[in-house]
């Protein structure tokens, strides 16, 4: 007894404590406070897992909330009214009081000290917008609205703290909103496709273009102070890593986090670097950002891929792992229940119609319910495929099976032939055709939607598309769209091959 | 109406071999009925497809090695009562009789592997070779010699196995379709061979040949036949008996001669005016 105590008790101590696994949103800041956070752990001494671009706040918050992740950066104004779905306040330290006390109280999750700058909400138009029509703030903008196009991310769209709020708070209407991607609404308002756009208070782009940010005459946007989110498991087992991140608290401010993230996402400097700069900076670590810092962002696209060429091998490979373990689960599955419905007659059509509304869910949406089950990472990446796999397939091997040549069977039943032999012999052999075009239209589309898996840290080629995404970096997005498209042409040939296999000469 | 409950004649159990030979000589030898048991028969049998009535209450009898041509329009039932004959459809109503014992009795796999069938389209398994598609029901059976006794037969239908053994039924004109069709019915050396139109898909010429071809490997193996048609040409040149069917009745029962000379119904007496055979 006393030896097992014992044992046990050594293998505790000398087991290597799982790596911290830092997470981050798929938009350029947070990628960067998440590699500043890993980089200090690791200047610590403590090992490091980086899942970079998760969903949204719904997916980190729920990896974060079930162990899955352990540290991601997040915004106290977003903790309230996103999560806590609470009434905005204006001041920022009953904010924080507020969403440290209930996060602890509810899932025993820890907000750190703040880091030292806001992040709100920035509502932009071009200067020549502001001129024409006098406008300064929020207000401004509420007279004049019904004449402006807006463009907005899907999140502030929907999001109380968003635009239905901040309509009813002034009154404001617009002629038209489109939902606009976070890397793409920069270049939509500079050219004109729309005139206002929402934008971060801190984002390197809003110089960069030379835009105007009206101010929030109302206060409407409650504070938005960014801060380390901590797992329950990270704050009650491993304090050395929460006192590192703790370091960071208090220090950055808004300007340093303007230019900081200039750098990253105008100037297109890899976040590793601006990160260890800005460490170093601080005077948190030693190490000095490498020299050829500069450099990065001049060589052309090949030349980019050519260098990262050993990382877009693992990334396809991963992306194969994902797509292969998924195909072939949804395979043998849908393969034997199509080939049951066609035997089952009645109830057939709604059983093919209730899989085929697997495929209207929307992937994060899938991806998100499955998080409290199966955490984040290949398992759950894998799973979302598999029902989104499962339609086209089922679909296709109970159509093909049911409809082939219907007199060749009426004659092998009528010469004796069991419905079994008939299977075997003569629906699936003819079929064959069907339910591998049914196999190559999962496949493909399963090549695409695997780019998905970047969102709950499965990796694959979403990864360089994600991060370019929030980045604006056309190369990354590119760098990752390319193999993606390379790969989908290679699984649709490896699949004719196997077509030509299986399908019976006639 | 001739019934006697004596027992089944001897079938071809499964896994014997089937050599063509051995069956057409065991049927010739069979064509004096040791028992009065007719190798097929109806009674009273009826069958509705929801509203439609298919078959009210038939009788009739097929004799041992007797070809029965069943003639009538497009609904009256025929190819429902053919296929009622190898349990592909179930009567609501009365009995069917094979060998005398009741085909309700009879395992309908067995059954149906001991009974030829052609169908109109021929039904061939378009991914199968010729020698595969008719060396089929010996293979169900378990023969051993399941691709000589196909080409037994291929060469008795006309088509030399050595250039058409191999070929796919795609590579095949309808008329040689068809006789790979026969083959197939024949491979396993059938007692009794259903047939579902299976001469009416082709031009006049082809179906000429075919008819004869027919009328001969019937009378040299003594099978007994069920031929539905609706050429009432085709049944007098084929049968030796021909039932008129009209919405599910049967109008008549004859030899081609007596129904030439004394038509039973109006309505068969019109048949014989439209095809001008009376």
């Amino acid at each position: 007894m006393g030896a097992m105590a014992l044992l046990l008790l050594l293998t505790v101590q000398t087991a290597p404590p799982r790596p911290v696994v830092v997470a981050s949103k798929p938009f350029g800041e947070s990628y960067l406070l998440a590699e500043m956070f890993a980089q200090l752990l690791e200047a610590r001494g403590l090992a490091v897992d980086r899942r970079p671009g998760l969903g949204a706040t719904e997916i980190a918050f729920r990896a974060l909330r079930t162990g899955a992740i352990d540290v991601y950066p997040e915004y106290t104004g977003t903790g309230l009214l996103a999560v806590l779905g609470d009434p905005p306040r204006r001041d920022p330290s009953e904010v924080y009081d507020r969403v440290s006390r209930e996060f602890h109280r509810r899932w025993q999750v820890r907000w750190l000290p703040p880091l030292g700058f806001e992040n709100t909400y920035a509502i932009a138009v071009r200067r020549e917008t502001a001129k024409r029509h006098r406008l300064e703030t929020l207000s401004d903008l509420a007279r004049v609205g019904p004449t402006l196009r807006a463009g907005l991310t899907a999140d502030f769209i929907g999001r109380p703290d968003g635009l239905p709020g901040l309509a009813r708070a002034y009154g404001l209407s617009f002629a038209e909103v489109r939902a606009l991607l976070p890397a793409v609404k920069y270049q939509a308002l500079a050219a004109g496709e729309v005139d206002v756009i929402d934008g971060y208070s801190t984002d390197g782009f809003i110089a960069r273009y030379d835009l105007v940010v009206l101010e929030d005459d109302r206060r409407f946007f409650p504070p938005y102070e960014a801060a380390a989110l901590v797992s329950r498991a990270l704050a009650e087992r491993r304090p050395e890593a929460v006192a590192a991140l703790t370091e960071l608290s208090g220090r950055l401010n808004v300007a340093a986090m303007r230019a900081l993230n200039r750098r990253l996402e105008v100037e297109g400097e890899p976040v590793e670097h601006v990160a260890a700069g800005a460490l170093a900076d601080l005077g948190l670590t030693t190490v000095t950002a490498p020299a050829t810092a500069a450099e990065h962002g001049r060589e052309g696209l090949a030349g980019y891929l050519f260098e990262r060429r050993r990382d877009l091998l693992r990334m396809t490979g991963r992306h194969l792992l994902l797509v292969g373990l998924s195909l072939a689960a949804a395979v043998a599955v849908a393969v034997p229940l199509g080939v049951a419905l066609e035997r089952l007659s009645r109830g057939a059509e709604t059983t093919v119609r209730a899989v085929g509304l697997l495929q209207t869910i929307p992937g994060i949406a899938l991806i998100a319910f499955m998080i409290p089950l199966l955490g984040i990472g290949v398992l759950p990446a894998v799973v979302a495929l598999f029902l989104y796999s499962l339609y086209p397939i089922l679909r296709n091997t109970w159509t093909g099976v049911r409809d082939a040549a219907t007199d060749a069977v009426a004659a092998a039943t009528a010469l004796g032939m069991t419905p079994g032999q008939i299977l075997r012999h003569v629906r699936l052999p003819l079929a064959s055709p069907v339910i591998m075009a049914g196999v190559r239209t999962a496949g493909v589309i399963n090549v695409g939607t695997a780019t998905l898996a970047a969102f709950i840290g499965a990796g694959g080629l979403g990864d360089p598309i994600a991060a370019g995404l929030a980045l604006s970096d056309t190369r990354m997005i590119l760098s990752g769209a390319i193999p993606a498209a390379l790969l989908a042409l290679g699984v649709d040939a490896f699949l004719g091959g196997v077509e030509r296999l299986v399908r019976p000469q006639t | 109406m001739r019934f006697t409950t004596s027992d089944a004649g001897p079938g071809t159990g499964p896994g014997r071999p089937l050599a063509l030979d051995d069956c057409s000589r065991r049927l010739h030898e069979m064509k004096v009925p040791a028992s009065g048991v007719s190798a097929l028969a109806a009674e009273r049998v009826s069958k509705r497809f929801g509203a439609v009535v298919a078959l009210d209450g038939i009788s009739l009898e097929v004799g041992r090695g007797e070809c029965l041509a069943v003639i009538g329009e497009s609904g009256s039932g025929k190819t429902t009562l053919l296929r009622c004959f190898n349990r592909l459809i179930e009567p609501d109503g009365g009995r069917i009789l094979v060998d005398g014992a009741d085909a309700a009795t009879l395992d309908p796999i067995e059954l149906r592997r001991r009974t030829g069938y052609v169908p109109q389209d021929g039904g061939l398994l378009p991914h199968w070779r010729v020698r595969r598609n008719v060396a089929l029901v010996p293979w169900l059976r378990g023969a051993p010699d399941a691709s000589a006794a196909a080409e037994r037969v291929l060469r008795l239908v006309g088509l030399e196995p050595a250039s058409f053994g191999d070929r796919r039924p795609r590579e095949l004109s309808g008329g040689q379709r068809q006789r790979v069709a026969v083959a197939r019915a024949l491979a396993a050396g059938p007692e009794v061979v259903l047939l579902d139109e299976p001469f009416g898909a082709l031009d006049a010429i082809t179906r000429a040949d075919l008819q004869s071809a027919f009328l001969a490997i019937r009378r040299e193996l003594g099978l007994t036949a069920v031929l539905v048609t609706h050429d009432l040409p085709e049944a007098f040149l084929l049968a030796d008996r021909v039932a008129v069917l009209r919405a599910g009745r049967l109008e008549q029962v004859a030899p081609a001669a007596e129904l030439r000379a004394a038509p039973a119904t109006p309505y068969v007496r019109e048949l014989l005016a439209r095809a001008r055979v009376a």
